[in-house]
Order: structure tokens, then C-alpha cells, then sequence
């Protein structure tokens, strides 16, 4: 395997810089030369091309979003050459039998005339919509792998919030998406997050009208999400994209423990040549296996849901699937949270909803801070953890996937009643109990896995494995001999940072603040149980125990 | 010479099977034309005597217990007077009755009698009293307008079964089941009869041309496949959203351990 630390360095671009005028060079050299003569690139792609990129599945994820995300822009673009972002109502001429004649949009006619008319233009539009899928997914599964190694600790502290803030963006980018075609699904979801925001007290209306332009539907939101979806957001995602790439660039990519991995270096293939040609092979993969998937699979078959008409609301009406979570958070609610008081109705059907999940969006993007202030560590950490060595951290990561997917599982309460011959009723009840009790008890039930995990990886690298051997010693004793772990096995179990509960000890004036008490709390829920990593002593006398 | 004499004394040996294909044709056909919606009232004469006494015999036998003798209802199950042949044509036809068990619902299955048990049975429960009758296959086999079928099925119907008629949830275990399958007749049927959970749509809600032409567009819809591709049983974005985590991302991540592998 060809490993490179950041440090070592040679390439051939600085090695063509030295060579005299006389010799003769290959078009090649040439051609370096006289760029890095004018640009100075040399340096900069010696020091990127050297970079070093720790070989792991789970570090390939966020490039599967970047990637699915370079999908989503090359056919998106493909999209605006024949997308015409109008609410002009007009009548439907085009090959499609059963919308002929029927008067719709100009969004939607022109979407049909992409998906019937154009050619290739199914192909793109689908594999525009399944490559959004796929990235907001892929962005989704990255954060979760970010989250339970603890790559998010300094120096990566702000990188997570950037990258969360494009899991947003992402969100809003694919919701305008869902909302351009001017199709009933699209209209329907509109509806619903008109209705979201006339939620909110007092300004409600006023943001409606405005973001409407009018009463709903109106005649300006497919315009206005259009430039949103093709300028405003995808600028931001592209800016922010940067910034994240800049910022993992800057802090070298985290490692898992292993033998001569430490802190301070980064051990993998170098970016030039490997890593980068595996990397541009996966983005084709990528890009190959949506396409596998658009050419086979429908996605939104706008033909079927016909134009928008406010009256109609069709079965099985639902977001796609990042913005579930939302629609599962209202459906959740139990019916009647609404009273009257002072000659006006105070409804809480919907603001409690969005405070609940406003709530959890800024815990999640805010906790890398949090877990530094309450465990007071001001070290860089670039070694990732195992997820059971954090106890507390991957059980609150538990409770919050928890609470998310009894959201989520809340969006398709319909679907899940019809396939699995259950109750409509009965799956609402049944996803209420397990989105407000069942994080308390993915809570516990993670936190104590993790430490009978770590209790066993604790007793096999201070004892090895059973290895069913009995050996009768001269003197009748009898002994089951133990399987020792070699060192790199070992070194994999024993490497890992444990933190006490902080001690609260009052400060220069000799009080204890109230900040103070509150973190000492805080420290004591993460750290009061916790299995201690072995020791090197006690690995000495463990080897004097057993042979 | 013996050419000739074979020639003018005997008939061509194939000519006996020619014959036979054209006669088979011709019954085929004729078969064929009078049978689909129309096949259960080609053998059964629906109006007379005989045929009525069948159809209550196979009643007595069949339906009476929770019905009644005389079709006057009882605590668990409702009356049949004046619900008309249609009604039984669907209900029998679809398999729905006999019920199998009591549930929310009764559910569609293999129908339990033959087309023309079910016609005895149709015509017995149309002589109780009058009611809506067997629609007739100009109405059933489509020919109307599919896109004014459309815009009726989802301004009337898409609530429940699903704009692409997937079928969709209702209160308490009950649904609207899909219309992926189901057969014109049945479909008019339903509509002036309001089995179960359904709302009746009468002649003056949805006329008998508005009903064709709704029939029109779900036979589109059975015949021709999504133009996208597999059509992921049209439920909409769940199924997508379920299809993109565990296909699409299920393959993607295959690969990124596939190329993180080390080399033995």
C-alpha cells in the first residue's frame, strides 16, 4: 500500500521547473512549464497533491454528495434550456392523451413538453430528481458518520456547521424543486408550507402574502422559487461547498486509531496520483449508477398528478423524502390544540410543531460546541472515535435519529396503514409513543450497549479470546489457554481518550458560579459512567497472568 | 390420369381442417363479441322465472345467513332489497362477498361462483324490488374522453384511491383499494352503488358519460405502463424516497467499500 504523510514531498511539476532550456522537453513538461512560469501552480499543487487521504468507506460519503450534487447541476442546467418558470395559464397540446386539451401552466405544460417532447428530456429530468434524492441522502449519511466518530471536535468545530448549513440549503434547494413543475403534488405541498407559515402568530398572513404575492397560489411563486432554485441557492450551496472543501484541506481528514497513525500526521494514499484517480472513477460510477436508476425507475410522473387545481388532493400525497420529517411533525399532532381567547383563536396545531423542530435543527447544528464547552477539552482531535467510546455522545446521536425517523415514519403514516393491513389510527398513536418516549429509550438502551462493548473490548485486550484449548499441566491443574491479540489488534481497543467528570472548584474569588454548576451537571451525565481505557500497567500485568 | 380423377372425386385432405379453423373462428369470435361485459347475460336471461328461482336458491344457500331469507337484512348484515343487480355484480363478481370474516373491510379476492351463478343471483335480488342495473358495455369498455376522465377522477376520486388509482388509507383499517386491475363494468358499478366506505355517485353527480369517460382514463392507465420507467407501484414520493436509501444509496455504498478495499 503506497502511504504518504503530509509532509513528504517530490513532484514533477517543480522537478520540470529546474531543468535548463536546452534540453529537450516532452509537450508535457512544456506545457507545466509555461503555466507555472505565469501561475506560480506549482507549489500549490505540490502541497494539495501530496495531501494525504486515510482510506476508509464511510470518508467517501461526503464526496458521494458532491458528486450526486455535480449530477444535479450538469442536468439541471440541461433542465433551464427548455423549462419555462410561468404561471400563464394555457391548454395542454402535446402528445400526453389523457392531459389533451386541459388547461394548465406554462411550468407545467413546458415540464410535460420536457418529459414527452424533448429529446432525452425524461432521462434528464428524472435523473435530476433522483441525484437530488441521492445527495440530500448522501449529505445525510455523512453527517451521521461526522456525528459518531467525533469528527466534528476542534479544529472541525465551524466545518460542521457549515456542512449543516448546506444540509439546509440542500433541503430548500430540493423543495423548490418539488414545487416548480406546477403539478397537484407540488401545488398540494405548497399549500402545506403556505399553511406553515399563516401558522406563525401575528406575522403569519403578512409572510404569506408576500412570499405568494397575493392571496395562495397566486400568480409569482413558481417565478420566484425558480430564481431561488437556479441562482440564489445553488450560489450559496457552491460558495459553502468551497469553504467545507477549504476547511477539510486545511485541517487534514481525521483517521481512525491504528498503528502509526497519531494525532499529528494523516496516513493514507497521496491525493496525486491515487487518491484523484479514484476519486474522478467514483464520481463516474456515480453519475452511472443515476443514470441506471433514471432510466429505469419514474420519479414524480407528473403526467398522473395533472396540473395544479387548489380542490383536489390526491392519496398518498407526500414531500420528498428529506422534507418528511416536517409533514410526519404535523401529521403527529393530536387534533383539537387550538382555543378561543380574547375574541380570537389561538391555534397551536402548527407553532408547536416548527418551535419543536427549530429546536432540534439548532441543537444538532450547535452541539460540537456544546460537548467542547461541557467536556472543557481545548486539544485538536484528528484521531475519530469508535462510536461505543463515546457513550453519552452516541446516545444522544441514537435519541436524535430516533426522533427524526418517528417524524419521518410519521410522513408515510397512509402508506405504512394500507401495506401493512394496520389502522390509520393505530400507526399515528403508535409513532406519537415512539417520537416523544422512544429517544428516551434509544437513549439508555445505546448507552449501555456501548459500555458492555466497551467492557468487552476491554476484557479481550487485557485477556484475549477463549480459545476452548485445555491444557492439563503436570502438577492435574488444568488451564484454558487465551488467544492473545497481536499488537495492532490491540492498539485499536486500548487507544482511545476517556474524560472524568469535571470537578466544580470555585474560582479566584472563591465562589462557584451558576455556569460553573451547570457544566459540573453536564459533565457528570456525560462521564459519571464510563469505562476507563486499559492502562499500560495493567496491560504488563495481564501479561504476567496469562502466557 | 389419377391426377385428374383426384382432383374431381375427392376434396383436398387439408380442406377438413380449414374448416374446422374457420368454423373455431367464427364461434371464437362471436364468443367474443357478445362475451367481457356482456359474457354473464349471454347464457342467463335475466328476466325469467327460471333464472330468478336459481339465483334465490343459490341466495338461500349462500347469503341468507347474515341477509336473511327473504334478503330483509339482520343485525350484522344489511338489507338487499332495492340495491339492485349491480350491486350484487360487483360484490360477488369482485369476491367481496361472500365475506370471508368480519373486518374493517370486506377485501377484494377470487370470486367464489361462476359468471352465470352470479347473473342468478343479480336477477333474484333485482326481482326484490328496483335498483341499479348492470351498466351496459358502451358505458364499460371505454371510447370516451381520457383527459376529461382525468380531470373528474382527480377532482372526485384521487382523494382515496390515489391520482394514479394506487389506492390510498382510510380511517380505522379501512381503505380505498386500487383500480390498477379492476374492470370497467366494476368500476361503473361502484360508482352508482357506493360499496362499503364509497360515496354514491349517481346519474345527476356524474353523468353516464362523464362515468365513461372516467373509465377511459383508468383504461389508459391499466394499459399503457409509466412512460418513466417502472412505475415503483405509484405511490409517490415514499416509495421513491424508500427506493434512493436502499437501492440507490445501498449500491453507492457498496462501491466506496469496494474501492477502499486494501489489496491482499
Amino acid at each position: 500500500m503506497s502511504t504518504a504523510t503530509t509532509e513528504s514531498a517530490t513532484s514533477t511539476t517543480s522537478a520540470a521547473v529546474g531543468t535548463t532550456d536546452t534540453q529537450k522537453r516532452s509537450f508535457t513538461a512544456s506545457a507545466a512549464l509555461y503555466l507555472n512560469e505565469r501561475t506560480s501552480l506549482a507549489g500549490f499543487i505540490k502541497e494539495l497533491g501530496r495531501k494525504a487521504f486515510p482510506d476508509h468507506w464511510s470518508f467517501l460519503l461526503g464526496e458521494v454528495a458532491l458528486f450526486s450534487f455535480m449530477v444535479v447541476l450538469i442536468t439541471g442546467t440541461f433542465l433551464t434550456f427548455f423549462f419555462q418558470a410561468s404561471m400563464a395559464p394555457t391548454h395542454y397540446s402535446g402528445p400526453y392523451v389523457p392531459l389533451k386539451g386541459v388547461e394548465m401552466s406554462v411550468a407545467m405544460s413546458s415540464t410535460l413538453n420536457i418529459s414527452f417532447e424533448v429529446r432525452g428530456g425524461l432521462f434528464v429530468r428524472q435523473m435530476h430528481h433522483w441525484a437530488a434524492l441521492l445527495f440530500v441522502a448522501a449529505i445525510g449519511l455523512h453527517m451521521l458518520r461526522v456525528f459518531f466518530t467525533g469528527a466534528f471536535r476542534k479544529p472541525r468545530e465551524l466545518n460542521w456547521t457549515v456542512g449543516f448549513t448546506l444540509f439546509i440549503l440542500a433541503m430548500a434547494e430540493g423543495f423548490t424543486g418539488y414545487s416548480l413543475p406546477d403539478d397537484l403534488l407540488s401545488g398540494n405541498g405548497l399549500r402545506i408550507i403556505d399553511g406553515l407559515i399563516k401558522g406563525i402568530p401575528l406575522v403569519g398572513t403578512w409572510i404569506s402574502f408576500l412570499l405568494f404575492g397575493g392571496e395562495f397560489p397566486g400568480t409569482a411563486i413558481v417565478g420566484r422559487l425558480y430564481t431561488l432554485h437556479i441562482l440564489l441557492l445553488p450560489a450559496l450551496v457552491v460558495a459553502l461547498i468551497a469553504i467545507h472543501l477549504v476547511f477539510v484541506v486545511v485541517h487534514k481528514h481525521t483517521q481512525y486509531a491504528g498503528p502509526g497513525k497519531s494525532p499529528g500526521n494523516a496516513v493514507g494514499p497521496p491525493i496525486l496520483p491515487i487518491y484523484a484517480a479514484k476519486a474522478g472513477g467514483f464520481f463516474f460510477i456515480v453519475f452511472g449508477v443515476l443514470a441506471l436508476i433514471a432510466s429505469l425507475f419514474t420519479i414524480n410522473p407528473i403526467w398522473n398528478y395533472g396540473p395544479y387545481d387548489p380542490s383536489p388532493v390526491s392519496a398518498g400525497t407526500q414531500p420528498d423524502w428529506y422534507i418528511g420529517f416536517a409533514d410526519g411533525a404535523l401529521r403527529l399532532i393530536p387534533p383539537g390544540w387550538e382555543f378561543q381567547w380574547l375574541d380570537r383563536t389561538w391555534s397551536f396545531n402548527i407553532i408547536v410543531p416548527l418551535v419543536a423542530l427549530g429546536i432540534f435543527i439548532i441543537l444538532a447544528m450547535i452541539y460540537p460546541f456544546l460537548e467542547a464547552w461541557i467536556t472543557g477539552d481545548k486539544r485538536e482531535h484528528h484521531i475519530a472515535d469508535r462510536p461505543r467510546n463515546a457513550p453519552t455522545r452516541t446516545a444522544i446521536g441514537a435519541a436524535g435519529v430516533t426522533f427524526y425517523a418517528g417524524l419521518w415514519a410519521a410522513a408515510s403514516s397512509d402508506i405504512l396503514a394500507t401495506h401493512f393491513s394496520l389502522t390509520m389510527e393505530g400507526v399515528i398513536h403508535t409513532l406519537q409513543a415512539i417520537t416523544v418516549l422512544g429517544p428516551f429509550a434509544a437513549y439508555f438502551i445505546t448507552k449501555r450497549v456501548c459500555l458492555a462493548l466497551q467492557k468487552k473490548d476491554r476484557e479481550i485486550a487485557l485477556h484475549g479470546f477463549e480459545s476452548g484449548r485445555i491444557v492439563a499441566l503436570p502438577g492435574g491443574e488444568f488451564i484454558e489457554v487465551h488467544k492473545q491479540l497481536d499488537e495492532y489488534e490491540r492498539w485499536r481497543l486500548i487507544s482511545f481518550e476517556s474524560y472524568t467528570p469535571l470537578m466544580v472548584r470555585p474560582d479566584v474569588r472563591g465562589r462557584i458560579s451558576t455556569r460553573q454548576r451547570i457544566r459540573g451537571v453536564l459533565s457528570r451525565w456525560f462521564f459519571e459512567d464510563r469505562i476507563a481505557p486499559v492502562t499500560k500497567a495493567e496491560l504488563e500485568s495481564a501479561k504476567h497472568d496469562h502466557h | 390420369m389419377t391426377r385428374t380423377k383426384r382432383r374431381t372425386g375427392r376434396r383436398h385432405p387439408f380442406v377438413f381442417f380449414g374448416l374446422l379453423l374457420l368454423g373455431l373462428i367464427l364461434t371464437g369470435g362471436a364468443y367474443a363479441a357478445v362475451s367481457d361485459d356482456a359474457r354473464a347475460r349471454a347464457s342467463v336471461d335475466a328476466n325469467s322465472q327460471h333464472t330468478i328461482d336459481e339465483g334465490k336458491k343459490l341466495f338461500q344457500a349462500n347469503c341468507a345467513t347474515c341477509h336473511g331469507l327473504q334478503a330483509q337484512g339482520s343485525g350484522t348484515a344489511p338489507s338487499l332489497i332495492g340495491v339492485g343487480a349491480a350491486s350484487v355484480d360487483f360484490q360477488v363478481g369482485t369476491g367481496r362477498m361472500p365475506m370471508a370474516a368480519n373486518g374493517p373491510q370486506a377485501p377484494e379476492k377470487p370470486p367464489q361462483f361462476t359468471d352465470e351463478q352470479i347473473a342468478e343471483l343479480a336477477a333474484y335480488v333485482a326481482s326484490l324490488a328496483p335498483g341499479p342495473v348492470i351498466p351496459d358495455a358502451s358505458l364499460t369498455s371505454g371510447g370516451g374522453d381520457a383527459a376529461k376522465g382525468a380531470e373528474l377522477f382527480r377532482i372526485n376520486c384521487a382523494m382515496c384511491h390515489n391520482v394514479a388509482g394506487a389506492g390510498g388509507a382510510l380511517t380505522e383499517g379501512k381503505y380505498a383499494p386500487s383500480l390498477e386491475s379492476t374492470s370497467g363494468t366494476h368500476i361503473y358499478e361502484a360508482m352508482v352503488t357506493g360499496p362499503q366506505n364509497m360515496p354514491v355517485f349517481n346519474d345527476l353527480t356524474i353523468s353516464p358519460e362523464s362515468k365513461r369517460d372516467i373509465i377511459t382514463y383508468l383504461k389508459y392507465t391499466q394499459e399503457n405502463s409509466s412512460p418513466g420507467g417502472y412505475a415503483l407501484a405509484s405511490l409517490g414520493p415514499v416509495a421513491e424516497g424508500l427506493f434512493i436509501w436502499i437501492f440507490g444509496l445501498g449500491v453507492i455504498i457498496a462501491v466506496t467499500v469496494w474501492i477502499t478495499a486494501k489489496s491482499n
